[in-house]
């Protein structure tokens, strides 16, 4: 059985005294491809915040590798092996790309390391985050929280309102990060058939809980099901 | 090719291209300076000691984002510290200025594990409280500080043994210049070290920062203190070369006046510092020796002018020209 890296359990969370996560228990092995999908407002990227330490833990518990992470700062979860890639991929306007990546650069990450992963940054590391277009600054995004040197990659809606061709160009990346278990990456996506076809298993979020946990396979091969819970079964696959 | 001919995005490039370019040119002005005005020796110390305290702003505001008016209880530190130490300890002014600097950064650590976990209004009313605290202490504290009549009986040793300190103000002028330029080369060096740019991230959204995993609160804390070192060697020099320390060092008018000077030249740049403080010094005695009783008007329909017209300040106005003439000649994609 592969050892378990991140737990969580009977989760309830949200902002202030709302609850969006509700009982929520999963548990990821070391270098897992996760899939998380949902209908907006699921609860999706409540759950990665949460693991972040950005959300109030109302009650439940949080472990990595075995440590009770619960009451952890993000910077220390962070330090921990947590990386989170925002949805809103957080690009600092007043730094160049390289600036960008050099700002949480720590332990033996390397600029050609991202470079290699995405040679476009590379051309424009003397731009400025913002010149930048919305594909490439996703790619300064994933980048950047790889120079935190991150066990466990976390995924936040990273294709959203991406041309095709680069969201191919992304999903190859994926493919190179979680390739040989290096890295474990959990994807939270509304392209269910992108995600899917990354991913070994995956995970549906209803209303703040988990509806559906098992094969990924199982998930694209079965339309009804995702139609049933996320309403894009037979649209997207 | 004679100079007429190499087109003048050429000169630019070569002239960006030279390391250090803009320091060059602004030492080259103070030693030229020197010559020019050797009757205003004590006007051009005074400007490069609050150069040195603008340019601690600008580490803390125009870099951090941490909105301060409360800047002079840092700077008034390092000069009581360092007139004490002047006084009761040694006179050497070297020791002097690490007396200062180390006061500077120690209310800057204490006060700042507080002022760093607030924002906005709260942090700007903290601030100022802090250095009314500072003032009402020294005031207090009679015997050790002189109280309202300043602290007085400071007589410098020679600097480094060496150079005396003299009427004219030469060596006053050199040994300032010298503090700044090793001041504004440490300061260069933090803006450009990981900190440097955590804090610029930082100043950019701190919710960003924190989600990708960055210490924010022991940041701002970290470059504070580095900021209230700054600010305590420029109220050290200043008590050096004035042999005075009074209250004024913890006046609201140093902070708002500092702030403004920041924003003439431009936040966010360490020439930019340098600069609003050369504008707004010299406007400020020109103005002054005009019309003594109205000279606030025109350094505020300067401040009102820049806000306006060049909200980047002094060093905004080549790029907002640029625009105006839609020859912009920024390389975007």
């Amino acid at each position: 059985m592969s050892e378990t890296v991140l737990a969580l359990e009977n989760v309830t969370a949200g902002y202030g005294q709302t609850h969006v996560l509700r009982e929520l228990s999963l548990s990821i092995s070391r270098g897992e491809r996760l899939a998380v999908i949902g209908r907006n407002g699921a609860g999706k990227t409540t759950m990665l915040a949460t693991i972040m330490g950005l959300t109030r833990l109302h009650s439940g518990r949080i472990t990595l590798a075995g440590t009770d992470i619960s009451r952890h700062s993000p910077h220390r979860r962070s330090m921990l092996g947590l990386g989170l890639v925002p949805q809103t991929r957080d690009i600092f306007p007043s730094l160049t790309v390289e600036e960008n990546l050099t700002v949480v650069m720590r332990g033996d990450a390397s600029l050609e390391e991202a470079y290699a992963l995405f040679p476009r940054l590379k051309e424009r590391r003397r731009n400025g985050g913002t010149q930048l277009s919305g594909g490439e600054q996703q790619m300064l995004s994933i980048a950047r929280t790889l120079m935190t040197e991150p066990g466990i990659v976390l995924l936040d809606e990273p294709l959203e309102g991406l041309a095709p061709v680069i969201c191919e160009q992304l999903m190859h990346a994926f493919e190179q990060l979680a390739a040989d278990g290096r890295r474990t990456v959990m994807l939270v996506e509304q392209h269910a058939s992108a995600a899917l076809a990354f991913a070994t298993r995956a995970v549906v979020i209803t209303n703040g809980t988990i509806v559906y946990d098992g094969s990924a396979t199982a998930l694209r091969q079965q339309p009804e099901l995702l139609e049933r819970h996320i309403g894009v079964g037979r649209t997207t696959n | 090719m004679s100079v007429q001919e190499i087109p003048l995005t050429t000169i630019r490039t070569r002239i960006r291209g030279v390391p250090l370019m803009p320091e060059a040119v602004m030492l080259a002005l103070a030693v030229i300076a020197y010559f020019l005005f050797p009757y205003d020796l004590a006007l051009l110390t005074r400007i490069m000691v609050m150069m040195l305290f603008v340019l601690s702003l600008d580490l803390v505001l125009g870099y951090a984002g941490i909105a301060t008016l409360g800047h002079a209880a840092l700077y008034g530190t390092g000069a009581y510290a360092a007139g004490l130490f002047a006084v009761h300890v040694s006179a050497d002014p070297v020791t002097g200025l690490v007396v200062g600097a180390a006061a500077g950064a120690a209310l800057a650590l204490v006060s700042g594990l507080l002022l760093m976990r607030a924002h906005g209004l709260t942090l700007l009313m903290l601030s100022i409280a802090v250095t009314l605290i500072c003032q009402e202490i020294a005031n207090k504290a009679r015997d050790l500080t002189g109280g309202a009549d300043g602290l007085r009986g400071i007589r410098m040793e020679p600097v480094l043994g060496l150079f005396k300190f003299d009427f004219v103000g030469r060596t006053g002028f050199w040994y300032a210049l010298a503090v700044l330029c090793v001041c504004y080369a440490v300061l260069k060096v933090v803006t450009l070290s990981p900190i440097g740019l955590s804090v610029r991230g930082i100043k950019d959204s701190a919710a960003r920062m924190v989600a990708i995993g960055s210490p924010v609160y022991r940041r701002l804390v970290t470059i504070y203190t580095i900021g209230g070192a700054v600010a305590g060697v420029a109220g050290a020099l200043a008590a050096q070369v004035t042999q005075l320390v009074s209250l004024e060092v913890y006046a609201f008018n140093l902070s708002a006046e500092a702030l403004i000077m920041l924003i003439l030249g431009g936040a966010g740049r360490l020439h930019g510092a340098i600069i609003g403080t050369l504008i707004f010094m010299v406007v400020h005695h020109i103005a002054a020796s005009v019309d003594p009783f109205n000279w606030l008007f025109i350094i505020g329909a300067l401040v009102l002018g820049i806000v306006f017209f060049v909200p980047a300040g002094m060093l905004g106005i080549p790029a907002a020209l640029r625009n105006l003439t839609g020859r912009n000649g920024d390389a975007r994609p």
